[in-house]
């Protein structure tokens, strides 16, 4: 069982701000267990609403117990012109086993204490990736408890509540497909909504706007994550040179031996000082611009739909005039139009609030993780110039 | 002695005189002289001339004087000197073949015997009025010429007081091979006498063949770059050595407007070729020679030195890999800086669309940190490896050349045994000049045992001598260049405090 404290989970919480306000309904994510694939969320419940049976629970889920959830928000008619939360991506150890492997087969290269040193940093690459992975899951749960309509979603509630195994009420594999065929026909959505005509400036320059924007920041996040590697990689080549310094300091028996074992401590100092500016980046940059990457996404989505209303309602339009024409079934085609008029009309009201609070979300988001990372790079220059120049001194005193 | 020294080959005089025994300190520089300077040189007086191993009574008296006559004789060009380009089997650019010792240290039968150095301990503990001061630059890399006969000359600026030169702020131009010339004859006159030549930098046929043939870029850039700062240290780590400082040869290479091209530096040309061979032969007779070591020290350095060749290579290995991932760092930061960018132009909030923007120039900024970063990995941590792990070598051949000396003079003394068995076993015969020529034969062994025994002493005084002053300036170099480098990452660091500090405000001001 890993716990993970609260300070730490709220640095790890600023990619969506304002969550948990209303305490009426607080969740959050207390524990996780990585039991090898899977990794089991404790999902904890506080709340004074009286729709729930208890005041305070707490039940195991699954990753895919979230993504049942997200795709039943989806999938919910009513919700069509709400932004749903990106569901939280799939917890990926791949790397840190990938490296531990690696880590493996070279250890014959190494000395014990850089062997030890390697395991330590990815044993902590490791702990990161849980760490995220616990705050991606939280902050999804914690998104849908402070939307007004649905933190009052049935099957959100069941989420939390039901203290059995969810899998009955998962997705089986024939759902599964279905799903797949969905996102098919979403990408032919795509094609539709750029011939559609937009009626509404807002909407027009929403969507120009949304599909412009989701390329750039695919493409930032992916650089962002490149120079992360790179600085740990830097952290890594740091650990080999303090190592190597120490071997020959040990075997040095005059009084350079003195200034090898600083240097070589230097180094050691260093490697965790560029560790941290690594993770750092990542948390505050990378993970900002994945996540709202991925809620630009569910922008689209909603956009989609009420493209779809659109065509509908089009659609209504002209089934009606036909049938005028053919003077057969008036009124069920009047009937129809006015139904996909409605909805088209709730979609573009409700969707103009959703996209506003989703910029205002984003602004917010980026003002906060861009300030943290300028003050942490700062922190951590500051740092390294300390034990630079105090290495210098040591240096030169001798 | 004039005459001698314009007579090829004088071999035959120097040895009778060795032979003598006694007198063999004048002798020898005497044929160091000759081996160091062309035939065609009007030596007025040789034997008082010497800008090599000295002669050590002259010395005690005074030794300005003695530096201000070197000094002239080795400013006499001669252009006799193309005499010179003879693709024999001598790595050393010398015309006449002095003692073979000189030329052919590596072909096993090496006459050794003329260089006693008893008396460079005098030399380099009074070392006259004149302190170490001398520097020297590299600059000014030139392409000359066309196509593959196109070479690269570089600007040698010798800035310095001591008396030994006759300017104090001189220049000349070389090429690489002038410099690799250089090296050939200091390693042929001195290595296997005990003494540590710095490496001269390595060849690249590659490298060189991008910059004779290819446009001005990036690569080819690196390449003269790295290899004129490798050569301005090569030459700083020779003069810095208190007896190459003064051999004739440094002294010319510095001074001397013109130089005879070293062909024999090619790597595929003939000497080239004997090179390969010799260090082939070199590492079978190595393994073979089982040395009983008398000396504890000799053991003990030598496990050292080997201990630190495996980590300084390791070391290396680590820091050329910094330098790589600094490297991709920078590039990484700088495509993130164009993203950023693109994202700023698209973003439609106002001002967080400026400060992506900012975020953009901040990133780009930061890149060119890493990439200077990067250069001064490179620089100072990973070049100052490379040069030790070359230089670590050489000392290594040192101690091997030690084991040669020594297996020299064990053979004599075998051989020697050997003909006195024979003599024994010839006083019953009744052969009088077999017997006559045994007892010569001998003689002259007692001789080459005696010389032997004097060898090995010296060259392992020497060495031990050259181990010190080698560690003592390994230390003092490292620590002077780690702390550059430590002061490089330092600015690096101080910059990215101001970077951030003014990006910070713009972050603020996000509304």
């Amino acid at each position: 069982m890993t716990s993970i404290d609260e300070n730490s989970k709220e640095k790890l919480r600023s990619v969506s701000v304002d969550l948990n306000n209303d305490t009426s309904l607080i969740i959050d994510i207390p524990d996780a267990l990585c039991e090898r694939e899977k990794v089991k969320f404790t999902v904890h419940t506080k709340t004074t609403l009286s729709s729930f049976q208890k005041p305070e629970f707490s039940v195991p889920r699954q990753h895919e117990d979230f993504l049942w959830l997200h795709d039943t928000l989806v999938e919910t008619e009513d919700y069509a012109g709400l932004i749903i939360p990106p569901a939280p991506p799939k917890p990926d150890f791949e790397s840190p086993r990938e490296k531990m492997h690696k880590l493996g087969e070279g250890e014959a290269t190494m000395t014990k204490e850089e062997y030890t040193k390697m395991k330590q940093e990815l044993e902590a690459e490791y702990l990161a990736v849980f760490k995220k992975t616990v705050q991606v899951h939280e902050v999804f749960l914690q998104r849908l408890s402070s939307h007004p309509v649905l933190s009052k979603d049935r099957n959100f509630q069941i989420f939390l509540e039901y203290d059995q195994d969810l899998s009955v009420r998962r997705k089986n594999a024939k759902e599964m497909f279905g799903g797949f065929f969905k996102n098919m026909v979403k990408s032919a959505d795509e094609v539709l909504i750029s011939g559609i005509k937009e009626v509404d400036e807002f909407f027009e320059q929403e969507k120009t706007f949304l599909l412009d924007y989701y390329s750039k920041i695919k493409d930032s996040t992916a650089k962002a994550e490149k120079m992360t590697r790179a600085h740990k990689n830097i952290a890594d080549d740091y650990i080999h040179i303090s190592a190597t310094l120490n071997s020959i300091s040990a075997e040095d028996s005059t009084a350079n031996k003195k200034n090898l074992e600083k240097l070589s401590d230097l180094f050691e100092k260093l490697r965790k000082v560029e560790g941290r500016v690594a993770s750092d980046q990542e948390l505050k940059l990378t993970e900002l611009l994945r996540y709202y990457m991925r809620d630009i996404q569910a922008a689209k989505d909603l956009l989609y739909r009420r493209a779809r209303a659109l065509a509908d309602y089009e659609n209504s339009n002209k089934a009606l005039d036909k049938a005028r024409l053919k003077s057969k079934d008036i009124p069920q085609a009047e009937e129809h139009q006015q139904q996909c008029l409605q909805k088209f009309d709730k979609l573009s009201e409700s969707g103009k609030k959703e996209l506003t609070s989703f910029k205002g979300r984003r602004v917010v988001a980026f003002r906060k993780n861009l300030i943290e990372m300028a003050e942490l790079e700062i922190k951590h220059a500051k740092n390294n110039v300390t034990l630079l120049q105090g290495c210098i001194e040591l240096l030169k005193g001798n | 002695m004039a005459d001698t020294a314009r007579d090829p080959p004088p071999e035959h005089t120097d040895f009778h005189e060795l032979e003598d025994g006694e007198e063999d300190l004048f002798p020898e520089p005497t044929a160091t002289e000759e081996e160091s300077q062309p035939a065609s040189l009007p030596a007025e007086d040789i034997s008082t001339n010497s800008n090599g191993p000295k002669q050590d009574s002259l010395f005690d008296d005074d030794p300005e004087d003695l530096f201000a006559e070197a000094t002239e004789e080795v400013s006499l060009d001669s252009p006799e000197r193309d005499v010179l380009l003879s693709d024999g089997p001598s790595p050393a650019i010398t015309p006449i073949t002095p003692p073979t010792s000189v030329i052919t240290p590596r072909i096993g039968h090496a006459h050794d015997d003329m260089f006693t150095r008893s008396s460079f301990d005098e030399i380099e503990e009074e070392e006259g009025g004149d302190s170490f001061d001398i520097h020297i630059s590299v600059s000014d890399p030139e392409k000359v010429g066309d196509g593959m006969n196109a070479y690269m000359a570089y600007k040698v600026t010798t800035k310095t007081s001591m008396s030994l030169f006759k300017c104090s702020d001189f220049s000349v131009k070389r090429r690489f091979s002038d410099f690799l010339g250089l090296h050939s004859k200091l390693a042929s006159k001195y290595l296997h006498i005990g003494y540590i030549v710095p490496p001269a930098p390595e060849k690249s046929i590659v490298g060189m063949t991008k910059v004779k043939v290819g446009k001005e870029d990036q690569s080819s850039n690196e390449f003269v770059e790295k290899r004129r700062s490798a050569l301005e240290r090569y030459l700083m780590r020779t003069v810095k050595h208190p007896i190459l400082l003064k051999d004739p040869d440094v002294l010319q290479f510095l001074e001397s407007s013109e130089l005879p091209r070293a062909v024999s530096t090619q790597a595929l040309s003939s000497a080239g070729l004997l090179r390969m061979v010799n260090k082939a032969a070199d590492a079978v007779n190595k393994m073979t020679i089982k040395m009983n070591e008398s000396d504890a020290w000799f053991e003990e350095k030598q496990q050292h030195f080997e201990n630190l060749d495996v980590q300084l290579r390791k070391l290396h290995t680590s820091v050329e890999s910094l330098v790589c991932h600094r490297k991709e760092l920078s590039v990484n930061t700088a495509q993130f800086a164009k993203s950023a960018a693109m994202l700023g132009n698209s973003e439609d909030h106002t001002a967080l669309s400026r400060a992506l923007s900012q975020l953009a120039e901040v990133e780009e900024k930061i890149d060119q940190l890493h990439q200077d970063q990067a250069n001064a990995d490179f620089y100072l941590f990973s070049e100052l490896l490379g040069d030790y792990v070359r230089l670590i070598t050489a000392v290594k051949g040192v101690f091997d050349h030690r084991m040669k000396t020594w297996q020299k003079w064990q053979d004599s003394q075998m051989l020697l045994q050997k003909k006195r068995e024979a003599e024994a076993k010839l006083q019953f015969t009744n052969k009088p000049d077999k017997l006559q020529q045994a007892k010569d034969e001998i003689k002259e062994l007692e001789g080459k045992v005696q010389q032997g025994e004097r060898d090995f002493e010296q060259i392992s005084k020497i060495i031990r001598k050259e181990v010190s002053r080698f560690e003592k300036e390994r230390v003092k170099d490292f620590k002077s260049i780690i702390i550059k480098y430590l002061e490089s990452l330092v600015q690096t660091q101080q910059q990215l405090i101001k970077y951030w500090e003014a990006f910070l405000p713009e972050a603020k001001a996000i509304s």
